[in-house]
């Protein structure tokens, strides 16, 4: 941290009982002491450990209180929308792997059922089905990460030393649909990458039979702890009316106590089909935001369980393959077939000009694309509507008038991730 | 694409609206063409119509259409949660025109406005915070115009000798490759000679 002493404030009048160290005898002494209050601004970050990856947020302070945050972002910027615009529609969705790196599978979901809208196709039932699948347990995924390093930030360490081992059971999940811990590029246009391997949904289940005792396990270093609560209950509260005139969305506004889920309420895949419920907090403090997190994981491995019962073999891609790779044995024989994998691998698919804005709802909230397409095989423009964006920016309003040390509370609930936000 | 037939009720609100030009359904998404000077007033309307509700500024963003003479499309994406409905207005600006700021309705709107400004060099009028969000501190140019190469004009190296980041024009050992997908097949319904068969 780097201190600044540029703008010195003016001298203020503080009463002697509110100084630290000061004698409190029972005489009741009413004189007032004049102390120097330094205005000074910190550096926080970009690499502080909690700043969640590049975040570079200087804090105008009054003494040990925060008068103005000012988030700098941009550190992590690497123009995926620019590299978009030069790459097939094929090419693009790996990049969305890298924006939220601790929930990609999520974000790969809007970007193929934007370009599924402008090509206007449905994908099989299966592939939908295994697309709820993984968005949920992406969504274990990310908010076991969130909780964890959260709960790092403000002081505890063992719930990151025990999430971080349960979220790699997940990974593995992942690992065998695609073959990448993180980088999965599963969800592909027309459907997902490959079928799921034999026996996975076996695992799957057993992991979700066993999952809420480790929830549970998670509760009891948190929900009731002393510290836990002191640092997060009633800190960085916001009221529903200014979650929504800040954008907020997913967690945290359900927070605020907004029901709102896109899963509900603008159902994609095969949300309609399962049956769960929305937490919604009532205080949008970074306390609420945390049980709303929990919750959702509770809620997610039901949906999981839903999934897996209900899922029924088939196709997991459509049979265009002007949209989807064939099959590799056909193309050993199929002239036919060779030609489309050749044209799919090099040129890609065209798609009809047109414009989109496609949301679902990620772990984070509100993950949208605005996609506009001039009918050749390249994005004309794809907007990422970054869910942390919007709730990074009201970092400087939630943190006003906060003790420094709550900014890293405020900042770990609010769930940000700068690759998503620097894109 | 464009369905006259099937908009859903708030549209006929919508167009009474102040600078609303056209409304029209894209794939089930309403969307609204607009005046530019009149955006902030549409925006303040649609939030407070009582049948409207939009309480949320989800997106906005810019679109560089360079052979238009109005080369720049900025794009609102507005989402009403007690009423579950959306919409996107469309309005249009050049280089030159500053765009009137939406902050004042939604507060939201500061950093995707300076995003716009960062990456397509649109102005928003009324706009206090007008500095660059994404690109280095000294940035120069509008990486999201199209007339802006991929492979940008600078790059940056640790050198070793001034003990410092140093920018140097950028140095490709290879040229970039954009390859030209559009094909003349592509949009060729009939081939040369095979206009009498197709008349029969």
């Amino acid at each position: 941290m780097s201190l600044d002493h540029d703008n010195h404030a003016p001298v203020a009048d503080v009463p002697v009982d509110s100084i630290i160290g000061a004698p409190t005898d029972d005489a009741p002494v009413k004189t007032t002491k004049t102390v120097q209050i330094e205005s000074h601004s910190i550096n926080f970050g970009p690499q502080h450990p909690a700043a969640h990856g590049v975040l570079r947020l200087i804090l105008e302070m009054d003494g040990e209180v925060v008068e103005r945050a000012d988030p700098h972002i941009g550190l992590l910027h690497r123009g995926t929308e620019k590299l978009i615009e030069y790459k097939s529609y094929i090419q693009a969705t790996p990049y969305f792997d890298r924006l939220d790196y601790v929930s990609p599978m999520s974000q790969e979901h809007p970007f193929v059922l934007a370009t599924e809208t402008l090509l206007g196709v449905k994908v099989p039932d299966r592939a939908s089905w295994i697309r709820t699948l993984f968005s949920e347990i992406t969504r274990v995924l990310n908010h076991l990460l969130n909780v964890t390093t959260y709960a790092l930030d403000v002081g505890a360490i063992t719930p990151a030393l025990w999430g971080f081992e349960e979220r790699e059971v997940l990974m593995e999940f992942h690992e065998a649909v695609s073959g990448a811990r993180l980088h999965a590029n599963y969800f592909r246009v027309g459907g997902v990458a490959k079928d799921m391997p034999a026996g996975l949904e076996d695992r799957i289940a057993a992991w979700a039979d066993k999952f809420p005792k480790f929830i549970d396990d998670l509760e009891t270093l948190l929900t009731e702890n002393r510290i836990w609560k002191q640092r997060t209950v009633d800190v960085g509260a916001i009221t529903a009316e200014d979650a929504l005139a800040w954008g907020f969305s997913g967690p945290c506004l359900r927070a605020s106590g907004v029901a709102w889920d896109l899963r509900k309420s603008q159902p994609y895949e095969k949300y309609t089909e399962l049956d769960f419920k929305i937490p919604v907090g009532r205080n949008g403090d970074c306390y609420d935001r945390y049980l709303i997190r929990i919750a959702e994981m509770r809620e997610s491995v039901s949906m999981i369980k839903q999934c897996l019962a209900k899922m029924k073999p088939g196709p997991v891609k459509l049979d265009d393959h002007k949209i989807t790779p064939p099959k590799r044995q056909e193309m050993k024989r199929s002239m036919e077939a060779l030609i489309h994998h050749f044209k799919l691998y090099t040129e890609g698919f065209h798609v009809p000009a047109g414009s989109t804005y496609t949301v679902v709802e990620t772990p984070k909230g509100e993950f949208g694309v605005y996609l506009v397409s001039d009918g050749t095989n390249r994005p004309y423009r794809c907007k990422i509507r970054a869910t942390g964006f919007a709730h990074l920016q009201a970092a400087d309003f939630m943190c006003k008038r906060h003790m420094l040390a709550d900014v890293a509370a405020i900042v770990g609930s609010l769930d940000v991730v700068f690759g998503e936000i620097d894109r | 694409m464009v369905d006259e037939q099937t908009l859903p009720p708030i549209a006929e609100i919508i167009a009474t609206l102040p600078g609303v030009t056209q409304v029209v359904l894209q794939r089930d998404e309403l969307v609204v063409f607009a005046d530019r000077d009149s955006i902030a007033a549409l925006c303040t309307a649609l939030r407070d119509h009582e049948a409207l509700k939009f309480e949320q500024l989800m997106e906005l963003c810019g679109v560089d259409w360079p052979e238009r003479a109005q080369r720049f499309e900025i794009v609102y994406c507005l989402l009403s949660v007690t009423l579950n409905q959306r919409v996107r207005i469309s309005i249009h600006t050049d280089e030159a025109t500053p765009v009137p700021s939406v902050h004042g309705v939604w507060p939201v709107a500061t950093w995707w406005e300076r995003e716009a400004y960062d990456l397509f060099g649109v102005v928003f009028a009324g706009q206090p915070d007008m500095r660059r969000i994404l690109t280095d501190y000294g940035f120069e140019g509008h990486p999201l115009r199209k007339d802006f190469p991929l492979t940008g004009y600078v790059e940056v190296r640790y050198d070793y000798e001034r003990h410092q980041v140093v920018y140097e024009p950028v140095k490709l050992t290879q040229d970039f490759r954009n390859f030209d997908f559009i094909s003349p097949w592509e949009a060729m319904t009939t081939l040369p000679g095979d206009e009498k068969a197709k008349r029969s």
